[in-house]
Parts: C-alpha cells; structure tokens; sequence
C-alpha cells in the first residue's frame, strides 16, 4: 500500500503580494496591513532586534560591568576565545545530546498522548486533556527542584523505591555524575515539555481528513498501516513544527541544569555558559560573544528545518 | 508559538471599513494620557516622614529585620530602616547588588555583603567612603580578620558587623572511643583516622559551590601559604600560590578525606546543609562547619525532630591543622556592611549602621540567630556563653582566621577554583594547584572561559 495524502489544493494567491501592477484596492490593503501589524512589529524590534544587535556590538569588545572605563575592541577575539576553548565544544555537546535525546524521546510519547486525547470518549476528554497538559504548566524552576529533591540522596524517594533496579541503591548519587545527571536533567525536561509537543501533535491529528482513513479500513488496511501510510503522513506538517519548535527550545536549556547541578560535572549547556560569562564573571564583551553563537546556532537549527526539511509553519495552520 | 497551532483564518476577502481620522486621534490621546499618567506614578517620591534607608539583606531568622526596626525607633524619627531580602547564594546576592549598582541604583542605602566580594564593589567604586571618625568607632573592638575583610587597599570599606568562621564540630562519644585528646589541636590524618577506625563519617564541604573555595582556602592558608600571594593592578599578572609547597601540601589533606572512605557516599555534592543532615545521624563522627549547626540542632530539639541525647554529644574544637606544629587558619565569613555609592543618604546610612553594629544588637543577633558577632566584646556578655558554651572557642578561631583571596576579580578566582577541585576525588598533589593556577591565569587574561 502506498502513501495516501490529499493531492495538493490550488493555492490562494496572498492578498498582500500581489504580481504585476498595484490595484488600489491592494494598495489600501497592503497599507491596513501595515497599520495593524506596525505596532507589534515596532514593539518586537525594541524588545527582540535591539538587545541582539546591541550584543552583537558588545561582543567585539573587552568590556567588563564593573570596569567600564577599562572598556576596549577586541574584534573577533572573544569569538576565537570561546571556539577555541575545550569547554565551550564541551557545552555544545552536552546540549545537542540533551536536544536530542529530549525531543525524540518526546516526539514518541507525545504522539501517544495526542492519540489517546483524540480517541478518548468525549465525555472524559477535557479531563484528560487537563490532566495531559498539566506539566507545561508547572514552572520549570519548580519542576526542576522536585525532580531535584526526588532524586537527591538525603531527601529523595527513588534511591528506596528503584532499589530493586540494577545499579540503583540506597547510596546512588545522582548528582555526583556527568551521565546520572544527565538522564534527570533529561527526565525532567521530558516530563515538563511533552505535554506541548502532544498540543501541537493533537492539531496536526485533528487535520488528518476522516474520509482517507474509512476509505484504507475499506481496502483493508490494519491499524498500524493505516498509521504508517496515512496518518503520518498526512500530519507531517505538524510533526516538523513541533519538533522544530521543541528543538529550538530544548537547545536553550538553562533552568534545569542551573537547579539540579549548577554545571558540575561537564553538565553545562551552552546557555549556561553565556550566563557564567555574563552574570557570574560580568564580562558583557564575552558573555555576548557566547550569546551570539548561541543565536546563531538556533538560527541555523531554524533554517536546516525550514529550508532542509522543508517545513512549511503555514502547514499546521491549514494553508497548504 | 500559539500561531502554529490555531486552525482559524481569515478570508481574504474580507475587510473592516477604514477607521475615521477621529476616532484614531482619540485613540493615539487616550493611549498617551494612560502612558503619562503610568510614568507619573513611577517617578513619584514619597514626602513628608523621615527619609527612608533600604537595608539589602541576606536571609536570616528574622535577626536583621528586628534590628532595623529597632534602629528605626532609636532613630526619633531622623530616618526609617526598611528592609529588602536577597537572594539565598552569597554569588546571587553578589548579582543581584552588582547590576543594581552598576545601573546607579540610588535606593541601595546600606547592604549586607558577604566578606570576599568586598574588594571587588570597592575598586568598581560601588560603595561610599567610611568617614574616619565612623571607622575608628566601628574598629576599635572588633575582631581582626573581619576588619581584614572589610578593608581593600589599606582603607576601611565595609562595617565589620557578624563575623563567620568553621569549627571541628565532633561527637563526644566518637572521639573518646579512637582515644583522641580533643583538648589539643588535632590534625585531618588524625581525624580521618579516627573516623576509619570507629566506622563514623567525616563531614566536609566537596560540593562545586563557594563552600569548596572556603575548604581548599582554608587548608592552603592552614599550611602556611596563600591563594593569592600578591594581588596586582593588571589582573593577568596576580602573583599565585597554588604552585606552592603549601597548596601541595592542601591537596594531599583533599585527597586522603577523598579517598578515606568515610566522607559518605554523596561527597562531590555535599555542602554545608548536607553535612550537618549527616552530623545529626547516628554514624556521624566529625564535621567542619559554621556554628549555625549548634543553633539547627537546639531548634531540632526544641521541635521534637532531633532527641537531647545528639547535640548533647556534640564537641568543638579550633578547626584541624594541616601541618601539625603549625596553628590551622580556619574559614573566616560573615556579613560586613557597606553604603552604596548612589545612596542619597550616606551620612544617616552610616549613622544607621553604627545603630546597627553596636555591642547589645550583636548580642542579640547571635543569641538568637546563631550568627557570630565581629565585636569582641560581645564574648564576654553571659548570656551569649549561656546559648553558646562554644563562643571562647569561635572568638580563638576568629582570631586565627584567614579571609579568602581578597581581589577584585574574586568570582573568578573562585570560579576556576571550584572547577579544577571539583570533584575532590580527583584532586591530586602536585597536578591540581598548577593547573588551577594556569586556569585563573588564562582566565584573567581573557583568554579563556569559565
């Protein structure tokens, strides 16, 4: 059996980009557009494309918040600085495994949630769904910590109740540990953020035309083809969004590692480090330096998704 | 974000008709007006009553907050003390006043600093000047190492006001039995050897905090050298100890608690709280720690967690020597205070703070919250010896005490510190101290990260 999708609707072609010569109707549109994004648009360049670029300023120089006067361009310095320094490939590593770890673990799991949210009788639904996406709404600082006091040697619970698991006792300390740290940082990430990627998975499944899967149950197709060859498929939009979105957001990694181990141990992401720069060490040249490499490195995640995958953010929207 | 998953559109088609001219000018005044009338709010200052002094605090039990409003009604009305509570971690308090006074804030009147960030907010010229006759006043009984730890270039910052230092914390019944005289200085081969030998714990600080910083400090001073051995204008030419007989000599005391087997099994992420948890547990033998233990465990008895028989048991002792002919340099800590530089009121934040600093509330501070008083005098008050059998012991151990490394580059001394001792099993004589000294050198010289 192949993969069934819909065939491809015929496109609108957007108001606002017209080919050819302006009708002044377009024209008024086009200048109503502006007047109702304008505002926001003004405010998200103040709040987002002004402190980016005022960092990339800073990076080029030696500058330190308590020594102002002292305050000197460097160039490219700090950039050779941090790249040719072991512990900044060591923060990379660290959080591309988080990254990846986190969100495919998540994608599994919050692909179950979302079916068992759709199929759930409708009676119990919103129960359900309240109950699914309660994590997301536990801060990250407190989430954190109660995964931190659950595992934590004097206070935690799990060394006495997985005792029975091989390795696990009641003087496991996970803490002490770069891979034991690593897999609570991870848990608790999991636990906290599932729940979105399930959110934007329970859009994408709601998407999929009913019309396909009764017409595979026709010809025959067990559960899990029609799972494999129409469903999937058909949400592919959504499953890339959503995974993009976590992606970018698993990579920026701060609160959990900052409450669980402060970056003993080689657990450091490379957010941590941009704060270690910043806030503890008060170099502003270097600690912006990190951060425009930290922006970078999400902005290229963005643009392999975007572009490489192919991934269309009007998808899940219902454009395509 | 939310955009990505709402299945709701426009048509394209459809249009609101255009706004009349009026209504956007009444819009465009209403919106200036709330925005006038919010800035108006925030510029705002109160008038009338004293003038009002913010006291950046540590959290404590309360014993702060009592003072200033003691202060506040001594006052008759020449000035008001409020007080504002930082952050829990001595490096966030540190964050938090730093940005605030870089940015000039002019409400940070007096603040709570914990001792080796002094030399740093002095030489950004964050805190105002002591006047001389303030600073004769506010030295003349106090203890040395807070008046050290108060001073940066050779003039007086800071206000000694409670100072901290780490004692041998032991259980009466475990020394007795390895047959060590507490009543003379014992050293850490022989504390670890006890321990071994009665099967109990040996509690220190291995986590990759402030608190390592203190314990490898303390054992390098203890041998006789220094962190820092000269601290220069030019950061990158700090003249450094770590290659030093004495910073050998330190980290072969790391190696064998490390190694000893008798540290428990959470050692690399063990502070302070962790320790005194396992001090008060059955296998408990030795500990090195600040004397709010004694405090914890009155108050653990008092609300029926802790039975009399544990801190009954407990001894101290001046803190255990690295060398054994040579007297221990123990932890020295505390809170000394200081007047931000942008205080609209220094001369009464002064006046305030010698409210603050005098003998009765240092008393009252100790007794009641366990923090060690800088005044000597305060030593001798019976009371104090009453709650605290202890204090001749912490005024002799004050009086011994070494600060950490004074600089103004501090938190990336310590920084690189934690970093290359951490974790304290792999610490080794000879390799660790140069290699911290190498990581501090590089790290001054901006070239590399922390």
């Amino acid at each position: 059996m192949s993969t069934t999708t819909l065939p491809p609707t015929e496109k609108t072609q957007p108001v606002s980009a017209p080919k050819g010569k302006i009708s002044d109707r377009s024209r008024a549109e086009r200048k109503l557009g502006w007047l109702l994004a304008g505002p926001a648009f003004l405010v998200m360049l103040s709040v987002t494309a002004y402190p980016i670029l005022q960092a990339v300023y800073d990076s080029l120089f030696s500058y330190r918040l308590t020594d102002p006067a002292n305050r000197s361009f460097t160039g490219l310095t700090n950039y050779w600085v941090i790249l040719t320094d072991q512990l900044w490939w060591t923060a990379i590593g660290v959080t591309v495994f988080i990254t990846v770890v986190t969100v495919a673990v998540e994608l599994v799991l919050g692909f179950g949630l979302a079916l068992v949210m759709t199929k759930a009788l409708s009676s119990i639904r919103p129960v359900i769904r309240a109950a699914i996406l309660i994590p997301y709404a536990v801060i990250t600082v407190v989430s954190a910590f109660a995964w931190q006091f659950a595992f934590d040697i004097n206070t935690g619970f799990v060394n006495s109740w997985f005792a029975w698991l091989p390795g696990v006792g009641a003087d496991t300390d996970w803490f002490g540990d770069t891979w034991t740290s690593l897999l609570v940082i991870c848990l608790a990430e999991i636990w906290k953020t599932t729940p979105f990627i399930s959110l934007l998975l329970l859009a994408g499944l709601a998407q999929v035309p009913e019309v396909l899967q009764e017409a595979a149950k026709v010809d025959g197709a067990s559960w899990w083809q029609r799972m494999w060859k129409v469903t999937i498929p058909n949400m592919k939009a959504a499953i890339m969004v959503a995974v993009l979105f976590r992606t970018l957001d698993a990579f920026r990694v701060f609160d959990t590692i900052f409450v669980m181990t402060a970056g003993a141990n080689n657990t450091e992401s490379v957010s941590f480090l941009a704060y270690r720069q910043t806030i503890a060490r008060l170099e502003i040249g270097l600690g912006s330096a990190v951060s425009v490499l930290l922006f970078l490195a999400v902005v290229l995640i963005a643009v392999v998704f975007i572009k490489g995958f192919k991934v269309d953010l009007a998808g899940t929207r219902g454009d395509s | 974000m939310h955009d990505a998953v709402d299945s709701s559109r426009m048509p394209p088609d459809r249009r609101r008709p255009r706004r009349p001219r009026a209504r956007r000018a009444l819009a465009a005044g209403a919106a200036t007006a709330v925005l006038t009338s919010v800035l108006a709010a925030c510029g705002g200052g109160g008038d009338g009553g004293p003038p009002d002094l913010t006291w950046y605090i540590n959290p404590d039990s309360g014993g702060q907050a009592e003072i200033a409003s003691r202060c506040t009604d001594a006052a008759g009305g020449r000035y008001a003390i409020t007080v504002a509570q930082l952050p829990r971690e001595s490096s966030e308090q540190r964050q938090q006043l730093i940005r605030r006074l870089a940015a000039n804030d002019t409400s940070i009147d007096i603040m709570s600093l914990d001792p080796p960030y002094i030399p740093e907010f002095a030489q950004a010229g964050f805190l105002a000047d002591v006047p001389d006759e303030v600073e004769q006043r506010v030295t003349q009984d106090a203890v040395e190492s807070a008046i050290e730890g108060s001073t940066w270039n050779d003039e007086l910052v800071a206000v000694p006001f409670w100072a901290n230092t780490q004692l041998l914390w032991y259980r009466k019944s475990v020394a007795e039995q390895a047959g060590l005289d507490m009543t003379q200085p014992v050293t850490w081969e022989q504390i670890v050897q006890a321990a071994q030998d009665t099967g109990t714990t040996l509690g220190a600080q291995g986590i990759r905090a402030e608190a390592l910083t203190v314990w490898v400090n303390a054992l390098i001073e203890s041998a006789g050298g220094s962190i820092i051995e000269e601290a220069t204008e030019d950061p990158a030419d700090t003249v450094l100890g770590l290659e030093s007989e004495p910073a050998e000599r330190a980290a072969e005391v790391i190696a064998l608690v490390a190694d000893s087997g008798v540290t428990g099994p959470a050692f690399s992420t063990a502070g302070e709280d962790a320790n005194v948890v396992g001090f008060e547990s059955e296998d408990a033998g030795f500990m090195v720690n600040w004397p709010f233990v004694w405090g914890r465990a009155l108050s653990a008895v008092e609300g029926g967690t802790l039975d009399r028989s544990v801190p009954d048991d407990y001894g101290w002792a001046v803190y255990p020597r690295v060398v054994e002919d040579q007297p221990a340099a123990p932890p020295y800590g505390g809170i000394n205070l200081a007047v931000g530089a942008s205080s609209l009121h220094p001369d009464l934040a002064y006046e305030a703070i010698e409210c603050i600093t005098t003998t009765e509330n240092q008393a009252y501070y100790m007794t009641t919250n366990g923090n060690p008083a800088s005044d000597t005098a305060v030593y001798d008050d019976p009371e104090v010896l009453e709650v605290f059998p202890m204090a001749p012991v912490i005024l002799e151990s004050l009086e011994l005490a070494a600060s950490r490394p004074q600089t103004a580059y501090y938190s990336e001394v310590s920084g690189s510190i934690q970093r290359t001792y951490h974790p304290p099993s792999s610490v080794t004589p000879g390799a660790t101290g140069p290699e911290a000294a190498e990581l501090i050198r590089a790290v001054l010289a901006g070239e590399q990260l922390l």
